[in-house]
C-alpha cells in the first residue's frame, strides 16, 4: 500500500502583512454610517496593497439584534462549488440551527472586485440537542463555527455575532466599503477598519481582515512571531486556526480569555503583551506574584513580535500594541467619538478638531466603552 | 598472553624539545610514559594510551602529539576496524566491553540538519545588547487555566499553582553523581549552577551533607533504583526531586560503581560501606508498572510536603511518548528524557551504541503527544543527551522542549575530551575519579568559572538567535516549529519533527 505521506504532513502557513487599521466609536451608542471610517482608511491607502480589505461594525442589525448573525462566505473557481458548499452548509445549519431569515448580501457590481465569493447571512438560534444541550449558547456556537470551517470545504463562517457583522474581500478597503454598500446600508455604533499587505499567502476574500468570533473581531496591523506556540496552545483548548493568517489566533485568544475566562480587559492584555521580567522584578509582592503567575501560565499567549491591534466587542473598542511597541497605534477623543488609528492623519482628516491625542505605550491597552472612556495604565491593576 | 588489538593512540614526541622533565609520566594515570635514566629519555607505551591529551595540554615544550592511529587493517566497510578490535578484546577476556561518555556512532544528529528562521523586513529583529531579552523559564506543572476574582479592578488568584524551578536560562546540569565524579567536579557544577541562575542535578550518589545548606537550593536530588544518600533531609534541601527511572547512555539496565570508587566520603554520602560496589537495579524494585510509579511520585510529594516539583527522567525508547504521558497523568510535574547520545560513567558498549532513539525526534514527538492529549502545560520536558551548542538548544525549545540538560557539554568545560575511559577510575583531568591525586587537579573555582562562562556564553547566543528571529522572549519560541526547517531529511523524519522542508 502506498502512504500518502505529503498529505499526511500538516503544513501550516502563517500570514505576514503589514497595513493600517482603523477605529471610530461613538461612546453614546448613536450610530452612524461607514462613510468617515472609508475615507480614513483611504487615506492610509499606501499602507496596504489592494490584496484585502475589511470592516466590523457593530450595531447594525436592531431588527435581528437576538439572533446570531452568520455571514458565510462560499468560495470556489465555479458557480457550482459554491452552490454546493452552500447547500452543504444549509443541510448543516437546519440541523444545528433555527435560521429566521436569511439572504445574500447585497453587494454592488461584481466586475469591481477580484474573484468575489458568494457571500450570504443567516440570523439564526442554536438548536440544542442531546450531549449539546449543556453548553452555553455561545460554545455552542463556537464548536459549530469551528466545525464548519474545519469540516465544511469552500465554507467559511467570517462573522458570528449578534448585532455586529464583518465584511471583507479582496480588494482595497475602499473598495470592499463600496462593494458592500457600507456607507449607505449600514449604521454603527462602532467601526474597526483594516488595509492590508500581504506579503506571503496568496489574496483570498477569507484571508482579509477582520477576524472575528461570536461578537469579538481583530484588525491586526503586523507579524505574530509566537505564531506556532500561540497556536498550538490555543488548539488544546479546542480552537482550529484555519484561515492561514496570525492574525486569528488573537481574536482567539481574545475569545478564551475575555469571554470563557471571563478576565477583565486589564488582565488580558498583560497576557497577550506581559511586562519585562525586569519591570515585574521591581514591583510590589502582589503584583509580582500576580504577573509571575499570568507569565507562567499563559506565557504560551504571550503575542511575540510588533503588532497594532484593534479589538471590537458588544459595547467596547479597545486598542493595543506588542510590549516594545513596534507598530504604530493613535488615539483620540471628540466628544463622545473615541478613534484608534495607524495614523494620526486619517482621524485629523474625518474630524480636524480633537479634544484629545494620545500615543499609547507599549502593552497598555486602550479602552473604549460605551459611555466611558477610560485609559489602562499599570497601576489601574489593584490587587487585593 | 600477547595482546592482538593494536594502540588505538600514535605517540610523537620530539625529541628535541623535549627536556626530560617527566611532566607527561607524573600526568598520565595509565602509565602510558616511563622515564629511562639509561636513555635518559622518556618512553611511550602507547598500548596504554586513552587518547585525553592530558599530557599533550601539559607537556611545557609542547613536546607531544597524541593521534589516533590510522587503521592497519585491510579497508572492510563491514567488519571497520572498530568491530574487530572489539571482537579481539573479548576472545582474549570473555567480558562485556564496558565504556564511558555517549554514544558516538554516526547515527544522524538531526541538529545538524534543522536550520533556524530570521526576520527580514516585515518583522523587526531585536537586537539583544539594547532591548530586552528574556529567557526565564519556569519548570513545573502549571494549571489548564486560572480562576480569577476581578471585582472594580481588584484581581485575585484563586487557583492554587503547583511548585515550579525558575532558572534565568534554560540549560540545567545534567545528573552526575558524587562517587561517579569528583568531589571537586561535582562541587564546581554546583557553584556554577548557583552563580548562573539553574540547577544541577546530583544524580543517584546522594549530596554530601556539608554542601546542603549552600547547594540545595540549586539542586535537584535524584532518587534512583539504589536508593543511594537518601533521607528526608536530602530531600527537603533541595530545590527539586528526580526519580530516575532510565538514562539515555544505557536504556534498560543499571549501574555499577565499582568498590575501587566508593571511598570513604563517598560512601558516607551514599549511606553505604567503604569499598563495597555500589549497585543500582536495572529497574526500580517497587516500581513494576505505572501505578508503582504514581505512589513513588506521591510518596516524596508527601515527603516534601508538596512543595517541590516531582521530574521523572526516563531514556527515550521507542514508545516512550506513550509512557510520558502516563507519567505525567502518574503526577509528575517535569518529564527529563534522555536521548541516544546522553553519556554515562560507564556502560557496556553494546547498549549505550545500541539502544534509544534521538533526543531531537523524541522531544517532537513527546511534545505533540502531550499537546494532542491537551496536557502540555501539566508537565515541562527537560531534553538530555547530545545537546553540544547554543543552537542544539534553542532547536530544542523550538521543538517543544521547555529546557535542556547538559552533561558531556559540562565535563568537556571541564577540562575533559571525552576519551571515553570513564569507568576506569583514572580520568587524568580529575573529573571521573576518586583518586585524591588526579581530583586534586581540578580547581573548583576555576572549573565552576569555566562552567559559568559556557552558561553565559551560550544564553547570550541564544538571545542572538532569538533576537534575530524576532522574538524577545523565550517562551514565545517553546514549540514554535514555524522557525525551524529541515535540510536533507526525509519526508517521515519532517513529519515526526513537525517542520517543513528548507523553501517549503
Amino acid at each position: 500500500m502506498v502512504r500518502k505521506r505529503r498529505a499526511r504532513r500538516p503544513l501550516y502557513s502563517k500570514e505576514i502583512c503589514a497595513c493600517s487599521i482603523f477605529g471610530a466609536m461613538n461612546r453614546e451608542g448613536e450610530r452612524f454610517t461607514g462613510e468617515g471610517v472609508i475615507k480614513a482608511i483611504a487615506n492610509m491607502h499606501v499602507r496596504g496593497n489592494g490584496l484585502g480589505g475589511g470592516f466590523a461594525a457593530y450595531g447594525i442589525y436592531p431588527e435581528y439584534k437576538d439572533y446570531y448573525a452568520l455571514h458565510l462566505m462560499f468560495t470556489g473557481r465555479s458557480w457550482e462549488d459554491k452552490r454546493s458548499a452552500k447547500q452543504d452548509f444549509d443541510a448543516f445549519l437546519c440541523e444545528n440551527f433555527d435560521v429566521v431569515y436569511d439572504e445574500e448580501i447585497p453587494h454592488g457590481d461584481e466586475t469591481t472586485v477580484s474573484d468575489p465569493p458568494l457571500v450570504w447571512r443567516y440570523f439564526a438560534m442554536p438548536n440544542k440537542r442531546g450531549e449539546e444541550s449543556r453548553l452555553s449558547d455561545e460554545d455552542y456556537v463556537v464548536s459549530k463555527v469551528m466545525w464548519v470551517n474545519t469540516k465544511i470545504e469552500n465554507a467559511y463562517v467570517f462573522s458570528s455575532g449578534k448585532n455586529m457583522g464583518c465584511f471583507k474581500g479582496v480588494g482595497y478597503p475602499e473598495e470592499i466599503g463600496e462593494y458592500f454598500m457600507l456607507d449607505r446600508l449600514y449604521r454603527a455604533y462602532t467601526w474597526t477598519v483594516h488595509g492590508r499587505f500581504p506579503t506571503n499567502t496568496q489574496a483570498w476574500w477569507g484571508g482579509a481582515h477582520p477576524f472575528s468570533l461570536l461578537d469579538t473581531t481583530v484588525v491586526h496591523n503586523g507579524e505574530i512571531s509566537s505564531y506556532g506556540t500561540n497556536r498550538w496552545y490555543l488548539e488544546m483548548y479546542g480552537y482550529a486556526c484555519t484561515l492561514q493568517t496570525d492574525t486569528e489566533v488573537i481574536a482567539y485568544a481574545a475569545d478564551l480569555l475575555m469571554r470563557r475566562q471571563h478576565l477583565p480587559i486589564e488582565i488580558a492584555a498583560k497576557i497577550l503583551a506581559p511586562p519585562i521580567w525586569n519591570s515585574i522584578d521591581r514591583m510590589n509582592e502582589t503584583e509580582k506574584k500576580l504577573l509571575t503567575t499570568l507569565r507562567m501560565v499563559y506565557g504560551p499567549l504571550l503575542m511575540n513580535g510588533p503588532f497594532s491591534i484593534i479589538i471590537g466587542q458588544t459595547g467596547k473598542m479597545i486598542g493595543l500594541t506588542d510590549r516594545i511597541r513596534l507598530r504604530p497605534l493613535t488615539a483620540a477623543t471628540r466628544g463622545d467619538m473615541f478613534y484608534l488609528s495607524s495614523e494620526e492623519a486619517s482621524i485629523r482628516l474625518i474630524s480636524p478638531e480633537l479634544d484629545c491625542v494620545w500615543t499609547p505605550n507599549g502593552g497598555e491597552p486602550v479602552v473604549g466603552e460605551l459611555k466611558s472612556i477610560r485609559m489602562v495604565k499599570d497601576e489601574v491593576i489593584r490587587l487585593s | 598472553m600477547k595482546s592482538f588489538v593494536f594502540p588505538e593512540f600514535q605517540i610523537i614526541r620530539d625529541e628535541e624539545k623535549c627536556g626530560q622533565c617527566r611532566g607527561c609520566e607524573r600526568q598520565c594515570a595509565f602509565g602510558t610514559h616511563r622515564y629511562d635514566p639509561v636513555q635518559d629519555r622518556l618512553i611511550s607505551d602507547e598500548y596504554k594510551c586513552a587518547g585525553c591529551q592530558r599530557c599533550v595540554v601539559f607537556c611545557p615544550k609542547d613536546a607531544i602529539i597524541v593521534r589516533p592511529t590510522p587503521s592497519f587493517y585491510r579497508p572492510n566497510a563491514s567488519w571497520s576496524r572498530e568491530k574487530l578490535e572489539d571482537l579481539k578484546k573479548q576472545a582474549e577476556t570473555g567480558g562485556v566491553i564496558l565504556t564511558g561518555c555517549g554514544n558516538d556512532k554516526p547515527f544522524r544528529i538531526y541538529w545538524d540538519h534543522i536550520v533556524l528562521n530570521a526576520s527580514q523586513v516585515t518583522n523587526p529583529s531585536i537586537d539583544p545588547l539594547r532591548e530586552p531579552m528574556e529567557l526565564r523559564t519556569f519548570l513545573g506543572s502549571k494549571p489548564d487555566l486560572i480562576d480569577m476574582k476581578a471585582k472594580n479592578g481588584d484581581v485575585e488568584i484563586e487557583t492554587k499553582i503547583g511548585p515550579n524551578l525558575m532558572v534565568e536560562t534554560p540549560i540545567l546540569f545534567s545528573a552526575m553523581s558524587y562517587g561517579a565524579i569528583s568531589y571537586n567536579a561535582f562541587r564546581s557544577l554546583a557553584t556554577a549552577a548557583c552563580k548562573s541562575g539553574t540547577f544541577f542535578n546530583t544524580g543517584e550518589g546522594g549530596l554530601p551533607k556539608e554542601m546542603r545548606d549552600e547547594f540545595g537550593k540549586c539542586a535537584i536530588v535524584q532518587v534512583a533504583s539504589g536508593r543511594f544518600g537518601i533521607d528526608a533531609e536530602y530531600l527537603n534541601c533541595a530545590a527539586a526531586v528526580e526519580i530516575k527511572v532510565g538514562q539515555g547512555a544505557k536504556p534498560g539496565i543499571g549501574g555499577h560503581l565499582p568498590g575501587e570508587k566508593v571511598s570513604p566520603a563517598v560512601a558516607a554520602t551514599r549511606m553505604i560501606p567503604a569499598g563495597t560496589d555500589a549497585i543500582s537495579p536495572a529497574p526500580h524494585h517497587d516500581i513494576y508498572s505505572i501505578e508503582d510509579l504514581s505512589m513513588l511520585i506521591y510518596a516524596l510529594k508527601e515527603a516534601t510536603n508538596y512543595e517541590k516539583p516531582i521530574s521523572v527522567k526516563i531514556a527515550a525508547v521507542h514508545n516512550f511518548a506513550a509512557i510520558a504521558s502516563g507519567i505525567v497523568r502518574a503526577g509528575a510535574d517535569i518529564i527529563a528524557i534522555d536521548g541516544l547520545r546522553g553519556g554515562t560513567g560507564a556502560a557496556p558498549k553494546v547498549i549505550r551504541d545500541n539502544v534509544g532513539i534521538p533526543i531531537e525526534l523524541a522531544i517532537s514527538s513527546l511534545d505533540q503527544r502531550l499537546r494532542n492529549e491537551g496536557i502540555r502545560n501539566r508537565a515541562s520536558i527537560i531534553a538530555a543527551g547530545g545537546i553540544r551548542c547554543s543552537a542544539d538548544v534553542i532547536k530544542a525549545i523550538a521543538l517543544g522542549a521547555d529546557a535542556v540538560y547538559i552533561g558531556s557539554a559540562a565535563l568537556i568545560a571541564m577540562g575533559c575530551n571525552l576519551c571515553q575511559k570513564c569507568y576506569t577510575g583514572k580520568c587524568n583531568w580529575g573529573i571521573c575519579t576518586q583518586d585524591p591525586r588526579l581530583s586534586g587537579r581540578l580547581n573548583i573555582e576555576i572549573a565552576s568559572q569555566r562552567l559559568s562562562n559556557l552558561i553565559h556564553a551560550w544564553s547570550h547566543e541564544i538571545s542572538e538567535m532569538l533576537g534575530g528571529m524576532g522574538i524577545n522572549a523565550l517562551e514565545s519560541l517553546r514549540g514554535n516549529r514555524d522557525h525551524l526547517r529541515g535540510i536533507g531529511l526525509y519526508e517521515w523524519e519532517l513529519e515526526v519533527l513537525g517542520i517543513k522542508g528548507a523553501g517549503e
